[in-house]
């Protein structure tokens, strides 16, 4: 696991330090280090990494509100199903970005539109994800609950929902990488700060070691994510692994 | 407890048309008999359990529970199904439990009734175990410790050792038996295992399929305490043989 970051690294460093290459066109590490540096020390890095936290945050705090009960009742009502699925599904191949000119029309240029954007381009995915989970509750643990004395909505709280939280987990781990996505696309088009906007200043000045360097911060946030969200699935649902 | 089940129909409408599962079924079951029904794959045998626990509605025909008709499934009438239905995410005594929360019992009274419950079942040491845990034997244990803390007024089981190894599967038979004379509970057991049905009833219903009937009825006047020798003498062998002849026709 090791050897797939390393190698590319040393890959990096060996071609951008071969004579003849420009350190515009391709910044060496080095480079990189120095940007990390320069940007740190007036204090942007941790302003736009919590700026675009703080939207990423919300707008999928948002999703996940409405996605989760809308979810699990798709799931479990094929008459809340049947309502819902078929819009859903059509609005899911809307690409989100393409709602941006709508939201600022609609919701100006502060902070409304993006948490918009991450909302409508992971509720459709989130919910239509979860729906499914219910799918794979086995018939037999309904049932038996029936016999237990319980009725539909006990059902719906004490079994289906509890059967799914690993599902639910692992959707929104997959799911809040598209956040991640939108909350860039959203600062390139109009922000006054975030990870996108820095990026889009850098290309301005022709800043590739910084837009290298933002990318870095990219890439290590979303992975730390990913295994946030692996921790806590491990360490919530022990018992639904070996 | 009085189950009486009379002139009942079940019909399913399948892709290839109407099929009928189950045809005029009269049986009873009175307060601390252990019945089984036994009968070959499609008989119908559990498709009338699920009747009885109000999981599926005949066609024609009443089940009625102390002279009531019954109303869909209810606590009073516990069922342990063939596959694991634990909650994976619960510990054994939260398993146990489950059904007296679910009835809105206090927290307190409920751990008291699941343990002895699951005391009864010779589980106490595993209460704070995940299902995953245990053996398949020891999952039923408590599938039926689950059952009995509603105290239902009557068990139904449907062939709740068919997953389980030959030696382990004997030694369930043992202790269901035991738990049986223990608390003076009445069952409804669905097997295809004749030789278990023996081993176990007081009284068999033998099931034949297409459409699923109801062929005999067996009394079992082998004594109580049974153990595994009996399935060694001359009696036993003479009731499981002429168990299987009635299977054949
Ligand atoms: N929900 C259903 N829809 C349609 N047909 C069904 C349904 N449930 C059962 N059947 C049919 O009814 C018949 C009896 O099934 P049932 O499961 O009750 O038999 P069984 O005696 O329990 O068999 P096994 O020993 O295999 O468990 C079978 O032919 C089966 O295909
Ligand atoms: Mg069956």
């Amino acid at each position: 696991m090791a050897a797939s970051i390393v190698l590319p690294l040393i890959a990096w460093l060996i071609i951008s330090n071969l004579p003849g290459v420009n350190s515009t066109f391709l910044p060496s590490p080095q480079n990189v280090i120095e940007a990390f540096q320069r940007l740190g020390a007036k204090g942007v890095i941790t302003q736009d990494t919590i700026a675009s936290c703080i939207r990423v945050s919300a707008g999928f705090a948002l999703s996940v509100a409405i996605a989760i009960p809308l979810g699990i009742t798709m799931g479990a009502f094929t008459s809340i199903r049947a309502l819902f699925e078929p819009i859903i599904s059509l609005l899911r191949y809307m690409p989100a970005p393409a709602f941006i000119p709508l939201f600022i029309i609609y919701l100006g240029l502060n902070e409304e539109p993006k948490i918009a954007l991450i909302l409508v381009g992971t509720v459709f995915f989130n919910t239509l994800m979860i729906m499914d989970s219910v799918k794979f509750v086995p018939k037999d643990l309904i049932e038996v609950t029936y016999t237990l004395g319980g009725n539909r909505l006990q059902v719906l709280k004490s079994v289906i929902t509890p059967y799914i939280i690993p599902s639910i987990i692992d959707t929104l781990r997959v799911n809040i990488a598209t956040s991640w996505n939108l909350v860039v696309v959203a600062e390139l088009v109009a922000a006054e700060d975030g990870l996108g906007k820095r990026i889009l200043l850098a290309q301005r000045f022709l800043r590739t070691d910084e837009i290298f360097a933002y990318l870095i911060i990219l890439g290590v946030i979303g992975f730390a994510l990913d295994l946030a969200f692996r921790g806590v699935l491990k360490l919530s649902c022990r018992w639904a692994f070996d | 407890m009085h189950l009486e089940i009379s002139n009942l129909y079940k019909q399913f409408l399948t892709k290839q048309g109407p099929l009928l599962a189950l045809e005029n079924i009269n049986l009873h079951v009175e307060t601390g008999e252990l019945v089984c029904a036994v009968g070959a794959s499609g008989s119908g045998k559990s498709t009338l359990l699920r009747l009885v626990a109000g999981l599926d509605q005949p066609t024609e025909g009443s089940i009625t529970v102390d002279g009531v008709p019954i109303m869909g499934p209810g606590s009073d009438r516990g069922m342990v199904f063939q596959k694991y239905t634990l909650y994976p995410w619960m510990t054994v005594q939260k398993n146990v439990e489950s059904g007296l929360k679910l009835q809105g019992m206090e927290a307190i009274q409920r751990r008291q009734r699941a343990s002895y419950y699951l005391e009864m079942v010779g589980l106490a040491g595993f209460a704070r175990a995940l299902p995953k845990e245990l053996s398949g034997g020891m999952k039923q244990r408590v599938a039926i410790a689950r059952a009995l803390a509603c105290q239902p007024k009557i068990l139904l089981m449907d062939e709740p050792f068919g997953a389980l190894d030959v030696q382990t599967k004997e030694a369930m038979q043992l202790f269901l038996l035991d738990l049986w004379q223990r608390t003076h509970c009445t069952i409804l057991m669905i097997t295809h295992d004749v030789e278990e049905a023996v081993f176990l009833s007081q009284r068999i219903y033998v099931m034949t399929a297409r459409p699923g009937t109801i062929q005999t009825e067996v009394h079992v006047e082998l004594p109580m305490p049974r153990h595994y020798e009996i399935k060694r003498t001359q009696d036993f062998l003479s009731y499981k043989n002429a168990i299987i002849d009635r299977l054949r026709t």
